[in-house]
């Protein structure tokens, strides 16, 4: 680290991406070891068995909500969606992150990805799928969610593809695709490397069936490469478009407060700006309870931190065009609704998410914040509260307060909305330690491309 | 026979001919058809193009699908040929779908009734009578079920409208709550135990002459049961007829003696009168005048905005803000109501005696006296005006004095004979009611009263406290009660008889104006139930009548015309659904110098004021889940009643909407949840009867406040000196417009600014009658990329008139009724999510101490520009042919993206399984012609278009186009303002498309250029200018 004299610091003050003192064997068998040899810690029996548990408060919740119907949860004739639309906008966002980092930053030729996409892919996959159940969920008739898509069928009857509800199917499987896709050939060779070092006669079958026969010849590799670069390029525009089409959920209505045209790319930043957030709030405690300082080192969490200010800026740009659009139409009912979220009944959700949005980020801007992991993990939870904050009023004040005073209405959750979402949130957490349990959360053959010792060919020439 | 068995192919050949049929049923040679057609001779009916082709194989179909014998099976029929049969029906019902079908059995017809076809309606005319006083209905019955009540277009009381009551009285014919059995102390009895009671206990009567008989019944107008009464009373002339209901009109009567000295009924003539002067007469709420369906018709004749007619004047004083109060030009919430008819009687040269003092009222005395120095001598001179043309109205609650007064000014006016006419009384027996029950408990009391049958009603409810008539009903000797429920009065009474729905029995009634209805069942009694004139059969000499032998027989026995003649005008009756010239005789009557009682009034402390709840009435209809959910017109209030106070009380005893409070008066003591009221008279709080039941069924029970728990006999209307106390927890109340909007700033605020309900006063009409178009810009049409839609045959549209609608509810109940929507519950309710497809707006405007309100009642608007349709992932909502923004239910999957977008926020969704899908009794009530929802659908307003396509059936057979007028959708139908109107735009000369080019329209919310379809006319207010200056 920074203190070892050894080591050259660059000019900048940069932290390094990869700790000194590493070689291939010792990252391969760092990382490896997570996986095949490290006991399990009561700590990760405990943290799995929380997540467990929410899980079948999820269960539970969806149970009855497929026994009873959507009125369990607090939606309602002026406000008809709710916590769903919301969380699954804001999962849908913390997906972002994950595949910004793998794909675009690969494009981009930033090598310090390599320690953190791995992960951050892995809590793309698992973000969308808790984005995904919603839509699903919210529909008052789930078991026919399949009319959604444009499947032959001998009534001839398609969807209406007008609707962005349409759009958000293909973009939200696509990206679900994609995603999945990226990350398992981003797997291969790793699970080619765990099979080779695995113990036992289940582990190694089971690892060298997911290899796909994966012996590292230099074929392979080209193989690889190609294909992994193919599916960068195909991801990176999804990073952009998922929420755009999301985005279109609401801008192509006539709702105030939805139809609007900055929702595109505010949207896409504050994905990504709640995205970060999540790679933060999952690093932080990995990077402690494994020991990882070495390999998601400061470095990581300052530039994840600067993205955040940078995004956090993009969304904070957003409000005030909304503010100033409202005032400069002068539509009495767009600014009407800009009113009603600053004073109305939900004022103080209002506030609340502009203080965890825009004022709470700003200490990022100093590099001692940046470089207190402590601080880093509290802004990175109230940004993501905040995030959640900014849906919801999205969602709700928009809708509670439209253009006809006698529909006025007001949105109150109830349990069941809060167990499907802290179920989901238990999911996630639920999939995340499985993850980190049984696969390499951190790339080992692109880690070792860190190394020194991999610049030799770059040198030589 | 023989013939046919003989001629019947082997079971073999029979499955292979089915197997052809199903597999080829479209083979047929319509050359060949098309040539015999044409070498027919005579009339040549067919029925199917296979008969036609005579394909072999048809006969068989025939045989299968109409079955006149069991020849089903023929003996010999092997394993293997009953497998192949079997595989036949599976390949015949796969053509059916692959879903799933109920498994039920099918009655056909064995011999098909006269008339019916089945899916056609049938039409009855009947009536309902509430309180006595019928209200002419016409009945639409789908083979034998009765499933919605409509107005009776022919009917003076009528003319075409039904009020929420009427037509929700089929869900009351259906609740399977009603009482089903006899019941003795609560075991089941039959009917003859009954009849062997009863005749035992006459037996015992007859040597006092019936002394200890007694019989209660509610207001009777029915000719027939009045005459059965008095049969038995004239068999023992010592037995007593006591009539007792909580709605009665008490005041009208005795203020009728003190003017005239006689009892006499007042009919207005709203359509005749320029001025009107209300004092808390309500004309328009189905819960206030009898007569108020045609009041409103007259009344609104004069607000159409047409050329040549001139628009009248309505004043109002009233206590709680009414639906007349809010059609008023001008309105002064007020407790006292005797002032200004004492001011303008005097002024008007009317003189009176006090009966306590003998003081002599002159004019002199009332002029300094003036409360509302400006509005009395503006109303006086208005009304001076307008002599012979304008009319002074009381309501049924105010005090006798304020209708003697009144008798007297209209006839100081010169209005007796214009603008109101007296006639004889419609009651049967018109007698103070509340005295008669007080009599009844005095001679229990006495111990006189050996048998006592009570005759509908629920005195042990709805009896004033003081005289405790439940307490005293155990000591009443044989008691009898026959009712619809096992209510509170049959808990403590011996008998229990279940009475029959006026839907299931043969009766009569009169109208408000006296016009005899002949009441016919729809249906035979669900529930085993007795009618009132089958019960008073039991205590005659031929105790085994049957309704119809009754009414029939009665009027048999009026009839003077021809005997052979009787069975024509007889159905004649029926037919038309009353007696034509049978209306109540006109009496002379002149005003008497008037005596008034002494004034009963203490005039000190907060007043309480009862009133019968526009819902539920008096609480006779507290199990009805429309009514009950029926969101009453000014408060928006469902599944309760509460303490209405005025804004000024609330802030003054520190209320709010929700706080409970105790209410003392007169010693006894009551607590309920408070709603604060815009426009309620400052000093003084409401109580609305007909909740706190205790055996009002699963939907009535426990639910508000029992309001007769403070209501006196000697105070039955108002009560000075009551005592307000906030007490224990909040309460919540369901309202279906959210209570920010009648008092929140920024809402009101906000709904000037949106102009959602446009209106101005005749003299801004008059100078630019485009006033409502010029508030708001409407987007061009031509700024679109994309081409209109054409409607090249029908494109359909409605007008609302504000200025008539009265905020009545009938279209809410009306679209309830025809369209199968579910009633979800107080609950459901507060969660916003109640799912009246037309739902009644009120905005309120101005001073919260006396707002003006609007109606607006908003359906679909079937928008051309529908934001709902584009946003819907699966085409569930879609663009009709004719413009309709149709909604396909089995392809909605329930994303609710449609409502989100809907501006209107007129879309409902069934958040739960809100329809009854159990209830055998309640199927019944189903419109056909409806899609009953599931759970998961987005529903809305479909301008009823089952009675679209019907009209178009019928049109198409005719090859006609369907005429104006000729649809009418069911609020239109049940409006008795007419203020909505639906028809063919792309018909110029259509009633519709008059009204949407006129001047007053608009369209809500067209600025956002969803051009919506169903417009609005403007409100004019008429407001007197002198009270315009000064206010």
């Amino acid at each position: 680290m920074a203190e070892d004299p050894t080591v050259e610091v660059p000019r900048t003050g940069k932290a390094p991406v990869l700790a000194p003192g590493h070689t291939f064997a010792t990252v391969t068998d760092k990382i490896s070891a997570i996986v095949l040899s490290r006991r399990t810690t009561l700590g990760w029996v405990m943290g799995f068995g929380v997540g467990l548990l929410l899980t079948m408060v999820l269960l539970g919740a969806v149970s009855y909500l497929l026994v009873k119907g959507v009125g369990i949860w607090g939606i309602n004739m002026p406000i008809a969606w709710g916590f769903a639309i919301v969380n699954f906008v804001w999962w849908i966002g913390i997906g972002h992150a994950g595949t910004l980092i793998s794909a675009i930053l690969l494009l981009l030729n930033q090598p310090w990805r390599n320690s953190i996409n791995r992960f951050a892919e892995a809590m793309t996959l698992f973000a969308v799928m808790c984005a995904g159940m919603f839509p699903l969920l919210h529909l008052g008739r789930p078991w026919l969610a399949y009319w959604l898509f444009p499947y032959p069928n001998t009534m001839q009857v398609w969807p209406q593809f007008r609707s962005p509800l349409v759009w958000d199917v293909f973009a939200v499987s696509t990206y679900f695709t994609v995603s999945l896709l990226f990350w398992f050939v981003g797997l291969i060779p790793d699970l080619g490397t765990l099979r080779d070092r695995a113990h036992t006669r289940f582990a190694r079958g089971a690892y060298g069936f997911l290899a796909m026969g994966w012996r590292g010849s230099a074929r392979h590799w080209k193989n690889y490469e190609s294909a992994y670069l193919l599916l960068a390029g195909l991801a990176t525009p999804l990073v952009v478009s998922v929420h755009t089409v999301v985005s279109f959920d609401f801008a192509i209505s006539v709702v105030p407060g939805w139809h609007t045209t900055i929702f595109p790319p505010y949207f896409v930043a504050g994905a990504i700006y709640s995205g970060f957030a999540m790679v933060l709030v999952i690093a932080i405690p990995i990077r402690k309870f494994y020991s990882l300082g070495d390999m998601i080192t400061m470095r990581h969490l300052e530039n994840s931190a600067k993205i955040m200010l940078v995004t956090g800026l993009i969304v904070a740009y957003g409000y005030l065009v909304e503010g100033f659009m409202a005032w400069y139409r002068s539509d009495e009912f767009d600014f009407f609704m800009l009113k009603n979220r600053m004073l109305g009944p939900y004022a103080p959700l209002y506030w609340l998410l502009i203080f965890c949005n825009i004022v709470a980020p700003q200490v990022l801007w100093s590099r001692r914040v940046r470089q207190s992991v402590g601080a880093l993990f509290t802004v990175s939870i109230i940004v993501l509260i905040g995030m959640w904050l900014e849906r919801f009023i999205i969602v709700v004040t928009s809708l509670h307060r439209d253009y006809l005073t006698s529909s006025w209405g007001m949105y109150y959750p109830t349990k069941w909305d809060w167990f499907t979402y802290v179920g989901t949130i238990g999911f996630f957490v639920m999939a995340m330690y499985l993850f980190v349990r049984f696969l390499p959360m951190i790339s080992i053959f692109e880690m070792r491309t860190l190394l020194p010792e991999a610049e030799v060919e770059a040198e030589a020439k | 026979m023989t013939e046919h068995e003989s001629a019947k192919p082997g079971c073999k050949e029979k499955a292979a001919k089915l197997f052809s049929i199903a597999r080829s049923g479209a083979k047929l040679d319509l050359a060949a058809i098309r040539e015999k057609l044409s070498k027919a001779t005579g009339p040549t009916y067919w029925r199917s193009l296979e008969e036609l082709a005579e394909e072999p194989g048809f006969d068989e179909v025939m045989h299968r699908e109409f079955p006149r014998l069991a020849s089903e099976w023929p003996e010999g029929c092997s394993r293997r040929d009953f497998l192949r049969l079997a595989g036949a029906s599976l390949a015949l019902a796969g053509l059916a779908g692959c879903t799933k079908q109920p498994l039920e059995p099918i009655v056909p017809y064995v011999v098909q009734p006269e008339r019916i076809v089945l899916g056609r309606p049938l039409y009855f005319a009947t009536a309902f009578p509430v309180s006595g006083i019928a209200r002419p209905i016409i009945v639409k019955s789908m083979e034998g079920r009765p499933i919605k009540v409509e107005g009776n277009p022919q009917h003076g009381a009528s003319l075409g409208a039904a009020d929420a009551h009427s037509q929700a009285s089929v869900l009351g014919l259906y609740d399977p709550d009603r009482s089903q059995t006899i019941s003795y102390n609560g075991s089941v009895r039959p009917w003859e135990m009954l009849q062997a009671t009863i005749r035992a206990a006459l037996a015992q009567q007859q040597a006092s002459g019936g002394a200890g008989l007694r019989f209660l019944t509610e207001t009777v107008t029915s000719p027939t049961l009045a005459s059965q009464i008095a049969a038995v009373l004239k068999q023992f002339p010592n037995a007593k007829w006591h009539q007792y209901e909580p709605v009665n009109r008490d005041n009208v009567k005795t203020g009728a003696q003190i003017a005239f000295g006689q009892v006499v009924d007042t009919i207005y003539h709203l359509d005749k009168a320029d001025v009107i002067l209300s004092l808390e007469a309500d004309f328009f709420s189905p819960a206030g005048l009898p007569g108020f369906a045609r009041y409103a018709r007259d009344f609104t004749s004069r607000r159409k905005m047409q050329p040549g007619v001139a628009m009248n004047r309505l004043y109002v004083v009233e206590t709680a803000p009414s639906l007349t109060g809010a059609k008023a030009d001008h309105r002064l919430p007020e407790i006292s109501r005797t002032s200004i008819a004492h001011f303008i009687a005097a002024q008007l040269g009317v003189s009176w005696e006090r009966a306590s003092d003998g003081s002599v009222a002159r004019a002199s005395d009332f002029l300094q006296a003036s409360e509302q120095p400006t509005f009395w001598p503006a109303v006086l001179e208005d009304l001076k005006q307008h002599r012979g043309a304008s009319l002074v109205a009381v309501g049924d609650q105010q005090d006798a004095e304020v209708h003697a007064l009144a008798h007297a000014i209209n006839q100081a006016l010169g209005n007796v004979g214009q603008t109101v006419t007296y006639v004889d009384p419609v009651e049967a027996n018109p007698v103070d009611q509340t005295a008669s029950l007080k009599d009844l408990v005095t001679d229990i009391d006495a111990g006189k009263v050996q048998v006592l049958a009570i005759i509908g009603g629920n005195p042990a409810y709805n009896a004033p406290v003081d005289i405790g008539f439940a307490d005293k009903l155990s000591k009443a000797g044989l008691t009898i009660h026959l009712g619809m429920y096992d209510d509170e009065t049959s808990a403590l009474c011996q008998w229990h008889v279940p009475e029959a729905h006026p839907l299931e029995t043969w009766s009569d009634a009169r109208a408000y104006d006296g016009t005899i209805s002949i009441i016919q069942p729809l249906i035979a009694p669900l529930f085993h139930g007795r009618s009132a004139h089958e019960f008073m059969a039991a205590f005659s000499q031929q105790p085994e009548q049957s309704s119809y032998d009754i009414v029939r027989g009665y009027w048999r026995s009026q009839f003077k015309g021809k005997p052979e003649d009787f069975e024509t005008t007889w159905r004649k009756w029926l037919h038309d659904g009353f007696v034509a010239d049978s209306g109540s005789k006109p009496r002379a009557v002149t005003v008497h110098p008037l005596k008034l009682p002494k004034p009963e009034r203490g005039g000190h402390g907060t007043e309480i004021v009862f009133r019968p709840d526009p819902s539920v009435y008096d609480g006779r209809w507290a199990n009805n889940g429309w009514l009950q959910e029926l969101p009453k017109p000014l408060t928006k209030l469902t599944w309760d009643n509460a303490v209405l106070v005025s804004p000024g009380l609330a802030q003054d005893l520190r209320l709010a909407t929700g706080n409970v409070v105790e209410i003392e008066s007169r010693g006894h003591k009551l607590r309920g949840p408070v709603l604060v009221a815009p426009g309620h008279a400052v000093n003084s709080i409401t109580l609305g009867m007909g909740y706190g039941r205790t055996r009002g069924g699963s939907n009535g029970s426990k639910r508000g406040y029992d309001a007769f728990q403070v209501r006196t006999s000697d105070a039955p209307w108002s009560a000075s000196g009551v005592k307000i106390t906030r007490v224990g927890k909040d309460y919540q109340l369901a309202r279906t417009q959210n209570h920010q909007i009648i008092a929140n700033e920024t809402a009101i605020g906000e709904t000037i600014k949106r102009a959602p309900v446009r209106e101005a006063t005749l003299a801004e009409f008059i100078a630019n009658p485009r006033f409502a178009q010029e508030m708001k810009e409407e987007p061009a049409r031509d700024e679109t990329l994309y081409p209109p839609y054409e409607y090249k045959e029908y494109k359909w549209g409605m007008s609302i008139d504000l200025n008539s609608c009265v905020g009545c509810n009938a279209c809410l109940v009306a679209c309830q009724a025809e369209n199968n929507i579910p009633v979800v519950g107080k609950d459901q309710v507060r969660r916003e999510r109640h799912m009246n497809w037309i739902r009644l707006d009120a905005y309120n405007e101005g001073d919260l101490a006396n707002p003006r309100t609007i109606f607006q009642p908003v359906p679909c608007m079937q928008c051309e520009n529908a934001p709902c349709e584009l946003v819907c992932p699966v085409g569930a909502t879609v663009h009709s042919s004719e413009g309709l923004n149709d909604m396909v239910y089995n392809r909605c999957v329930g994303t609710r993206y449609c409502s989100n977008n809907c501006p209107y926020k007129v879309r409902r969704f069934n958040f739960l399984l809100f329809s009854d899908w159990d209830t055998p009794s309640l199927k019944l009530l189903h419109n056909p012609d409806v899609t009953v929802r599931s759970r998961g659908v987005m529903e809305k307003c479909t301008y009823c278009i089952q009675r679209i396509t019907r009209a178009r059936i019928d049109s198409e057979k005719e090859q006609r186009k369907i005429r104006d007028q000729e649809v009418q959708t069911a609020c239109q139908q049940a409006c008795p303002a007419e203020a909505i109107v639906f028809g063919d735009l792309n018909d110029k000369n259509s009633k519709v498309a008059r009204l949407q080019a006129g001047p007053r329209n608009y369209g809500l919310l067209a600025e956002l250029n969803t051009r919506p379809r169903t417009t609005y006319l403007a409100a004019v207010r008429n407001p007197n200018p002198e009270l315009e200056k000064k206010g």
